[in-house]
């Protein structure tokens, strides 16, 4: 067998990095582990493991190889049997006319500037709520918890109607069956907050927007595995609870802050339902999923293969939404895997 | 006489001092519950404003007429309905269908997720050449596969088109990767029921459903495995303990606590999605007045908290936990 030798490399006085296998090709890599197991049974076993993999990765990946091979394709490709992933004839105009035709510029700013506060908002308040459900007794911390996974559990299209109707008329703390009129609402009259971003900022300053009681949860999970005594010395050297959590706890917590931002921010930029809710009339923000139901007017054709280059145009849409959050991903991805691995997120 | 006084003011002093004491304890304790009322703050205010309001008021909703005031647009009128919109509801009979669908998707996807997550996340778990890379991949359908892609994905007839039969479940027929009638010929010799054939083959035409849907399930089994400790896996060998065994002996007790999160979690998602058939039904139902789908809302979601508690119920019982605190 054959005994792999780590490469030991000095870096300063003090410190030697010890590298096993980074420097080394894939193939060198391969061949090496190859010959370090132990027998030929272990080698099918993983090479059976990579091929499985391989196939369920091609799963995950295929639909979106194939819509970006669609999207490239003129009219004639797409009803053409001999074409399946290779276009013939090569052409940006969906991109170009989606573009121009759909302002995808506007709805482009629109849904960054909305899930940039959202996400900010909503990372910040779950950090906030699982410390505190974490690392404070205090009465009523078990109920709220309760709460939080009620929230979760309660599906936000089953208050739809209550929720457009509180924010086309918004008020605190005001039950709207009871009749009469809340408090804003006999100072300010009729706040009307719809077509607005206020209705997103409220919820998610709440804490009750869509998914947060998962992202408190998982917030909670990790503060948990935070060690108290990092708490109690700061408490000794005299700062206080809030000093503590923005100094010790928050740089500690970065890459699940991540993990929660990511899917903050992603979950709200491909959101329907709410910008659907909200975002009604005329005068409505344009926002990245009004993209997908519009054929741009310089695409709109009559032919036969009209409802498959529809789907098409749809895919191309839907690729020029997903295109900056895949963007994002592959520069977060590490951190995203780091922040669940280390909340250890246990029953 | 004078020695009596003198225990009682003892007794007193020590007293005052215990009381001090814990005062002071009692203090420092009120002091850390107010500093924990202050970082829960943003969510009781969420609730108690905004999101009890919206909830009650729903439920109000489902139990009565709801009109403008002609005269002030701002108020409401509302009168008794009592079971009124439950009863047309219930008489209504695609939503009943749809509710049993729905129902059904669950049964079948639920089980179907789980054990699929929790094989790819052990696989994830070792060391394997290219981990780096399908973790990426794998967690590619968390950040996508939600919202307005989710839609797209389900109107997507690209895909299905061009020969490679990832189906949506909905087409059938040609474009399946597997035919119910070769597979159940294939089995026909062995005693295996009609019904599990009819359910595999259903499993492996809905793949990239299921794959799709298990990213957040995989995360979390793999946090879960990431947190068992490496000594247990070690005095297993040393034991000579078969890779089988030590899945089934140590990691399947060790990983249940999250196999009863994930349920909960997969039962969830499985029936807020917008393409479960039921929520399609409520979010799409133009009826008369609006009342009678928050009705069919408030029925689904009672009927799927039913369904929480049981499995909860029943799962909680083989749930392993290391500590007990």
């Amino acid at each position: 067998m054959d005994q792999m030798k780590p490469v030991i490399t000095k870096e300063t006085k003090n410190k030697i990095s010890v590298d096993y296998e980074g420097k080394l090709s894939v193939k060198e890599r391969l061949t090496r582990k190859l010959k370090a197991s132990n027998t030929w049974m272990t080698a099918l076993v993983n090479a059976l493991k990579f091929i499985l993999m391989m196939g369920v990765s091609y799963v995950i990946l295929f639909p979106f190889f194939s819509k970006i091979a669609g999207s490239f394709m003129s009219k004639e490709d797409v009803v053409d049997a001999t074409v399946s992933l290779i276009p013939k004839n090569f052409t940006f105009e969906q991109y170009k006319w989606i573009a121009i035709d759909n302002n995808y510029l506007e709805a482009f700013i629109n849904t960054l500037l909305l899930s940039l506060v959202c996400a900010i908002l909503q990372t910040f308040v779950a950090c906030l709520v699982g410390y505190g459900l974490s690392k404070f007794k205090f009465k009523g911390n078990k109920l709220i918890m309760m709460i939080v996974i009620v929230t979760m559990i309660i599906p936000h299209s089953t208050l739809d109607v209550a929720m457009l109707r509180h924010f086309t008329s918004f008020d605190l703390g005001y039950i709207m069956s009871m009749g009469g009129k809340g408090l804003l609402g006999s100072i300010f009259g009729k706040i009307e907050l719809t077509n607005s971003f206020w209705p997103f900022v409220i919820l998610s300053i709440g804490g009750i927007a869509f998914k947060n009681g998962l992202y408190i949860y998982m917030m909670r999970q990790f503060f948990k595995g935070v060690p108290d005594e990092l708490e109690e010395s700061a408490y000794v050297d005299g700062s206080g609870t809030f000093r503590t959590f923005i100094q010790i706890i928050l740089p500690l917590s970065v890459p699940m802050m991540i993990t929660i931002f990511l899917f903050a921010f992603s979950w709200q930029w491909t959101d329907q339902f709410y910008t659907g809710l909200f975002f009604i009339g005329a005068e409505r923000p344009w926002v990245m999923p009004d993209l997908i139901y519009e054929i741009p007017i310089h695409l709109r054709t009559t032919y036969a293969g009209k409802a498959l280059y529809e789907n098409v145009i749809q895919n191309t849409a839907g690729i020029m939404i997903i295109a900056p959050l895949v963007i994002m991903y592959l520069f977060c991805q590490r951190y995203l895997v780091q922040g669940i691995e280390r909340s250890g997120i246990v029953g | 006489m004078t020695k009596d006084i003198n225990v009682a003011s003892n007794a007193s002093g020590s007293g005052a001092f215990f009381k001090k004491l814990f005062r002071r304890r009692a203090s420092l304790d009120a002091k850390k519950a107010r500093s924990g009322y202050m970082f829960v703050a943003p969510f009781i205010l969420g609730v108690l404003l905004i999101y009890l309001p919206i909830l009650i008021d729903s439920v109000w909703f489902s139990f009565s007429n709801v009109e403008f005031n002609p005269s002030d647009p701002s108020t409401l009128i509302l009168t008794n309905a009592g079971f009124e919109h439950y009863k047309s509801a219930l008489n209504n009979q695609s939503f009943i269908t749809a509710l049993l669908s729905g129902l059904q998707q669950l049964v079948f996807e639920v089980p179907a997720i789980i054990v699929f997550s929790l094989f790819i996340a052990v696989v994830l778990n070792q060391k394997m050449l290219g981990r780096a890379m399908f973790r990426a991949i794998f967690f590619v359908p968390v950040i996508i596969s939600t919202g307005i892609m989710e839609s797209i994905n389900d109107a997507d007839m690209m895909s299905g088109n061009s020969g490679e039969g990832i189906d949506d479940g909905t087409g059938g027929g040609a474009s399946d990767i597997v035919s119910v009638l070769d597979v159940q010929v294939l089995f026909s010799g062995m005693k295996i029921g009609g019904g599990l054939v009819g359910y595999v083959v259903d499993l492996v035409n809905n793949v990239y459903n299921i794959i799709n849907y298990s990213g957040v399930q995989m995360l979390i089994f793999l946090a879960g495995l990431q947190s068992i400790s490496p000594a247990i896996y070690e005095a297993c060998r040393i034991d000579g303990a078969s890779g089988w065994e030590t899945f089934w002996k140590v990691t399947f007790p060790m990983i249940s606590p999250m196999i009863l999160v994930n349920a909960v979690y997969t039962i969830i998602d499985s029936f807020t999605r917008t393409t479960n058939p039921a929520m399609y039904f409520i979010n799409n139902y133009n009826g008369p007045n609006e009342e009678v789908s928050i009705a069919m809302a408030w029925m689904y979601f009672i009927i799927v908290i039913i369904i929480i508690a049981v499995v909860g119920a029943i799962a909680s019982s083989f749930v392993f936990y290391q500590r007990r605190d």
